[in-house]
């Protein structure tokens, strides 16, 4: 059964986009598309005019879980991608350290991944994907597994960098709430074989803080979500 | 740390105190004859009687365990690197690696003589053939068992082949490579002392296997039991040293090496 069916999707460089849905109904497929790890059956993915399988230009991926190697440091996980790029290694190390102090993990650099909570792990994950100043970042549900506080401090963090840096960036989620936050735009998903439902721009402001969550319009923009997504159950 | 050693030690010293106490009397009461079953005290007096054949008969049979042990590290690793390389070698060639687990080394034993001369090249390769397979099955499992999302990772990041072998693979393996070393240290032993018995041949330092087999056949029960110490001396300690080594090694890797075992 197919994945992904009349899917037509464009986004802008520098965009903050949410690709919304139930679990299982294919964003995780999409995103891989994207990062040239799948092949599509049908159909073609450009990223910056290249198909996604041809790509050059320096992508981040960030997983479900952590997914870091267990026998090296969090500096040396940090800055794997640079070092499979063949930068050379005071370099890379400088660059691992700087994008660690951006997720918070100054203190932590020579710490082993065992040694870590799950919340800094994926913060090493993070930083990992942003080390190589990437044109594209793929997240994959990346905080779905944290409890409340930890994801909502990591989407805080997320949010900060994505400010600073404007990296083009697509989020697969299931929680409106963090789509809602996260995001200018959401992409909500059916369930499987999933089709576009809705493409939002949301009216929030370009601020994202904690007090956010609390606002009559951020209530009023997860409602359209919730909307939205609620089409695809009937 | 003193304290929690003694615990750790005192229950299997004790244990066997009282199984040797037991022996001894068992057979001084029984007096059952020495050709059957000599008393601990008869098998410790030529332990040190014989100390020095068996310390040579000893290191003529580690060297030859060891050297096996080393060649099994070696292409097992080495082997399990290419069948992972392919499925279809895999398929192909992974059956095959089975049967040298299974085929008897007692019964090839004479073909390692014809081939290569009576001595400890054959003992070598005798202890080479019973030690490769959990080897090469170990290390296959821990490449096949690399996370498939950091593989993934790798390939988005455009590293080629080797490249994921040498900084993913292998480290990820590293685990599995040490369990299989450990239970080839064991067998190497096994090999080598088996290997004597068929191909080794008496030269001016007899292996224990060649110890085992003259003691055997002149009766001398004592001096076999205090052979098989030997041999048993030996496996524990190539045993000890290569679970040591791979602690070391992968104190990093997991978080298992570190806790103490019960």
């Amino acid at each position: 059964m197919a994945a992904l069916v009349d899917l037509d999707l464009d986004v802008e460089p520098g965009e903050f986009v949410a690709l919304l849905g139930p679990s299982g109904c294919g964003k995780s497929t999409l995103l891989r598309l994207v990062a040239g790890l799948d092949t599509p059956t049908c159909g073609s993915v450009l990223v910056n005019g290249v198909p996604a399988l041809e790509r050059r230009a320096p992508v981040g991926f960030v997983f479900q879980d952590a997914h870091l190697m267990p026998w090296r440091t969090v500096l040396d996980n940090a800055a794997l991608p640079l070092e499979l790029a063949g930068v050379p290694r005071a370099e890379r190390r400088e660059a691992a350290r700087a994008v660690l102090v951006d997720v918070g993990l100054e203190d932590a650099t020579s710490r082993l991944p065992a040694e870590l909570s799950g919340g800094m792990r994926m913060r090493v994950s993070l930083a990992r994907a942003l080390v190589g100043r990437p044109r594209l970042l793929l997240l994959d549900e990346p905080f779905a597994a944290l409890d409340e506080l930890t994801r909502q401090r990591l989407d805080d963090h997320l949010r900060a960098l994505w400010d600073r840096e404007r990296t083009t960036t697509l989020f697969v989620t299931h929680s409106i709430v963090e789509a809602a936050y996260l995001a200018n735009r959401v992409i909500v998903f059916s369930p499987r074989p999933a089709r576009v439902l809705a493409d939002v721009v949301l009216d929030l402001p370009a601020a994202r803080t904690a007090a956010l969550r609390g606002e009559p319009g951020f209530a009023r923009e997860t409602r359209r979500l919730l909307t939205a997504l609620e089409q695809g159950d009937g | 740390m003193a304290e929690r050693l003694a615990a750790r030690i005192a229950p299997p010293l004790l244990a066997a105190v009282l199984v040797l106490l037991a022996w001894e009397g068992l057979v001084r009461a029984l007096s059952v004859p020495l050709y059957l079953l000599p008393p601990p005290s008869v098998i410790a007096a030529t332990v040190v009687d014989q100390g020095d054949v068996l310390l040579r008969g000893t290191r003529t049979t580690g060297f030859a365990a060891l050297a096996g042990f080393a060649l099994s590290a070696l292409f097992g690793t080495f082997g399990a690197v290419v069948l992972s390389a392919s499925r279809g070698l895999a398929r192909a060639l992974y059956p095959y690696t089975v049967v040298l687990q299974t085929v008897p080394i007692v019964a090839i034993a004479p073909l390692l003589v014809l081939w290569f001369g009576p001595g400890p090249r054959a003992v070598t390769v005798a202890a080479f053939i019973v030690s490769v397979f959990p080897v090469i099955a170990n290390a296959l499992t821990g490449l096949r068992s690399v996370d498939p999302a950091l593989r993934d990772l790798f390939r988005l990041y455009g590293a080629g082949r080797w490249r994921t072998l040498a900084t993913l693979s292998m480290p990820s393996a590293l685990p599995h490579v040490f369990t299989g070393l450990r239970v080839a240290a064991g067998l190497a032993v096994i090999g080598a002392v088996v290997g004597e018995m068929v191909a080794g041949y008496a030269e001016d330092a007899p292996g224990l296997g060649i110890l085992i087999m003259t003691a055997y056949k002149q009766l001398r029960t004592d001096l076999l039991f205090a052979s098989v110490l030997g041999s048993t001396a030996l496996g524990v300690a190539l045993f000890g040293v290569v679970g040591l080594l791979g602690d070391r090694v992968l104190r990093r890797w997991h978080a298992s090496a570190q806790s103490d075992p019960a």
